[in-house]
């Protein structure tokens, strides 16, 4: 499609039914077979948003054997196995594919590009992740169940555990590849296929997170496959990467792991914040606050991200000098993630606020995500991790960041550009009741973990002892509660799918972009010509 | 379009040797972890584990091995009957078992230990005694366990025997046994 196209830009009008630029191939095959970028974008956030049910419902089995001390519904194993396709399903298969779907559905929109580079990659990226997906729920009904050692996969456990483990194994390398491919792609589109008179220092921030990410995930997943193939061959293949026996060391595992858990944190993360500084400005009609200090730091906290992986490994043994390294280069990280924070707090001062429920989100995730990331420096200590390591204060930390930071901001994103993919307005009185359930229940469910975890409940054990019972209670009533609140997204979603008020082509009066220049829903086929890029387009107009 | 496919392909190119190299680079961490570490002198990673055979050797004891075996058709015997050995020092030993049968057997090897007590300063880093073993028909197998002891073995200890019994399964495979709820526990880690 790219190569026909510069011929194409010469006879527009005769070139469209000979490229092959209709629409989808009709029923389900066009779907399979689809190279365009809003398909394959809305293929991934329909998975993503699947996953997170289902997820979600693996959460609520956690929770409801947490309502009470003592074992009640599930045994330890099945409960094990649920805290372990909870997280790798939230991780692969909900968070990462929903900003992946962003990135698909808007980078070649904010660009002025007509699609992805690798457009039939970017099918087979998709098509990719729900035999993964399958692979990783299909794992609960093997011999043994799925895999239980959490979704870290630390060794000995993991070199020790049935088929279901396996599954695992390659449902990561699939997603791997996957997530992979989609990088790729995206650098290039970036790089390459952005509109003339659109320089990289003046590029939506969306798509410097995404360039940021997409660097992390081609640098970090590999070591993921790395590490999954150690314990792969550790099983089955007689090598001893992770075996004492054999001259291992399990604790190797961790480093490698972590080598990729940390950047996987802000892959997840930075994405999250491209959406926010989207989303702030536009309802608080102000241009972005500081924008080449944003892209600095995205820049930075993704090159810190790489040296900061031994601070979830403080009780490890490593040495002295190691855990002061660690705890100093962790708290580094807070700098750029701080100037963030200030730069959307005061891209706020003194603008014209309207609330509307992108606008509550991105309120939502500023707040939440500050606590969160504030817990994170606490945790960053290496004489208060010590004590804190595996307690339910981690949970309610990495679920501020994960659940209030990245999901809250992925909502954020799909009200503010809900009516440029479907022309409809959403009903935005169901998505404040969405925002207000969610960040109420939010806060009920994860708040007095901290407490729980201070107090010294363990993580991933599905019993304790009962002066937890209280905060316990407390906080299944939120998850519950946070649960069956997402299911008002969905509502929100079905009902703008099927009309509504008509979206004019920018909705949002203070939003600033490309893809506001495009009538609403967006034609199948956009920017087959370059645009001219006017100043108010881009996000650094000033 | 700013740039030619061509372009597209050179980067993806690119990218992908990026790829390639992390990748490479996770199975470089463990000699890069050992080389750091002598080069900074933070960390000894040749530094003996408390388990790991050294210098620095313990008191003298004598090990002495045993095999029997309860209502399998397995021959299980002990390569080696007895050791002199130091506390602290990495032993390996082996066992020969033989599936006398011409079935296949499942079988489970339960340790016990003279005196009873030194059970907790046997310290094993492998064994077969962790996981179920199949026996082919006629196999014949020579089955390893690493174990050190530990260098706070009581002093009137001075011969420690270490017995293995090969239980057969019930419900593994090709099992004669009968099946007795509950007690076909899997990989009890002794």
């Amino acid at each position: 499609m790219q190569a026909s196209h510069d011929a194409h830009a010469a006879h527009h009008d005769h070139a469209h039914d000979d490229h092959g630029h209709h629409g989808r191939a009709p029923g389900l095959m066009g779907w399979f077979t689809t190279t365009n970028h809003k398909d394959i974008g809305t293929m991934y956030l329909w998975f993503s948003f699947i996953m997170f049910l289902v997820g979600g419902a693996m959460s609520l089995v956690i929770r409801g054997e947490l309502f009470a001390p003592g074992l009640q519904y599930v045994s330890p194993e099945f409960y094990n196995q649920m805290l372990t396709l909870h997280a790798l399903i939230m991780v692969f298969g909900a968070i990462m594919p929903a900003f992946v779907g962003f990135a698909n559905w808007m980078i070649p929109m904010m660009i002025g590009a007509p699609d992805m580079a690798f457009a039939r990659m970017n099918n087979w990226s998709f098509w990719l992740l729900p035999p993964a997906g399958t692979l990783l729920v299909a794992s609960l009904f093997v011999p043994g169940g799925a895999a239980g050692t959490g979704w870290t996969l630390y060794p000995p456990l993991a070199v020790q555990m049935g088929m279901g483990m396996d599954m695992a194994i390659f449902a990561v390398h699939i997603l791997g590849m996957s997530s992979i491919m989609g990088s790729i792609n995206i650098i290039t589109t970036i790089l390459n296929m952005r509109a003339p008179g659109m320089p990289l220092m003046r590029m939506p921030m969306f798509c410097w997170t995404w360039l940021v990410t997409a660097f992390l995930l081609i640098a970090s997943m590999p070591i993921l496959a790395g590490a999954v193939t150690m314990l792969l061959t550790d099983r089955h293949f007689g090598t001893s990467f992770f075996n004492a026996a054999g001259g291992g060391d399990p604790v190797l595992f961790q480093h490698i792991f972590w080598f990729f858990g940390h950047p996987e944190v802000y892959i997840i993360a930075l994405p999250a914040f491209g959406v926010v500084s989207h989303v702030i400005p536009a309802f608080s009609r102000k241009h972005l606050f500081g924008y080449t200090s944003m892209v600095y730091a995205i820049a930075a906290i993704g090159l810190i991200s790489f040296f900061v992986w031994a601070h979830h490994m403080y009780v490890t043994g490593i040495p002295l000098t190691g855990q002061l390294y660690f705890m100093y280069a962790t708290l580094l990280i807070a700098v750029p993630t701080g100037v963030k924070v200030f730069n959307w707090v005061t891209t706020m001062w003194r603008g014209e606020l309207t609330f509307e429920t992108p606008m509550l989100f991105a309120l939502g995730f500023l707040f939440l995500f500050t606590v969160g990331g504030l817990t994170g420096l606490v945790l960053a200590i290496t004489a208060v991790d010590i004590q804190l390591q595996d307690t339910y204060y981690v949970v309610a930390h990495f679920h501020y960041v994960m659940v209030a930071g990245a999901l809250f901001s992925a909502y954020a994103g799909a009200y503010y550009w809900l009516p440029k993919w479907t022309g409809f307005m959403y009903d935005e009185a169901l998505g404040k009741l969405h925002f207000w359930t969610s960040i109420v229940f939010f806060n009920v469910a994860f708040f007095p973990q901290h407490f729980l975890g201070l107090a010294g409940m363990p993580r991933r054990i599905p019993d304790y002892a009962t002066q937890f019972a209280d905060f316990n209670v407390i906080s299944s009533i939120g998850a519950f509660g946070f649960g069956f609140s997402q299911l008002i997204f969905l509502w929100v979603v079905l009902k703008n799918i099927k009309g509504g008020e008509t979206a004019p082509a920018k909705p949002w009066d203070g939003a600033t972009g490309l893809e506001w220049t495009l009538p609403s829903p967006a034609p199948y086929h956009t920017f087959e010509d370059a645009p001219v890029i006017k100043d108010e387009h881009l996000a650094a107009a000033h | 379009m700013t740039a030619l496919p061509a372009n597209n392909y050179r980067l993806a190119g690119g990218l992908s040797l990026v790829v390639l190299a992390s990748f490479v680079f996770a199975y470089l961490q463990p000699p890069l972890y050992r080389a750091f570490c002598e080069w900074t002198g933070i960390y000894d990673v040749q530094k003996a584990d408390e388990f790991r055979a050294s210098s620095v050797v313990g008191r003298p004891v004598t090990m002495e091995f045993d095999a029997n075996t309860h209502g399998t058709g397995l021959r299980f015997t002990a390569l080696q009957t007895s050791l002199a050995t130091h506390t602290g020092e990495l032993i390996q030993v082996n066992f020969r078992v033989e599936n006398l049968t011409n079935h296949p057997v499942t079988g489970q090897a339960i340790p016990s230990y003279g005196p009873k007590h030194v059970g907790n300063f046997v310290k094993k880093l492998d064994c077969f005694c962790f996981r179920q073993q199949v026996f082919a028909p006629g196999e014949v197998r020579v089955l390893p366990v690493v174990f050190a002891l530990d260098r706070t073995l009581p002093d009137d200890v001075g011969t420690v025997t270490l017995s293995y019994t090969f239980f057969e399964v019930p419900g593994g495979v090709g099992s004669t046994a009968p099946v007795v709820n509950g007690s076909a526990t899997s990989g009890s880690g002794i």
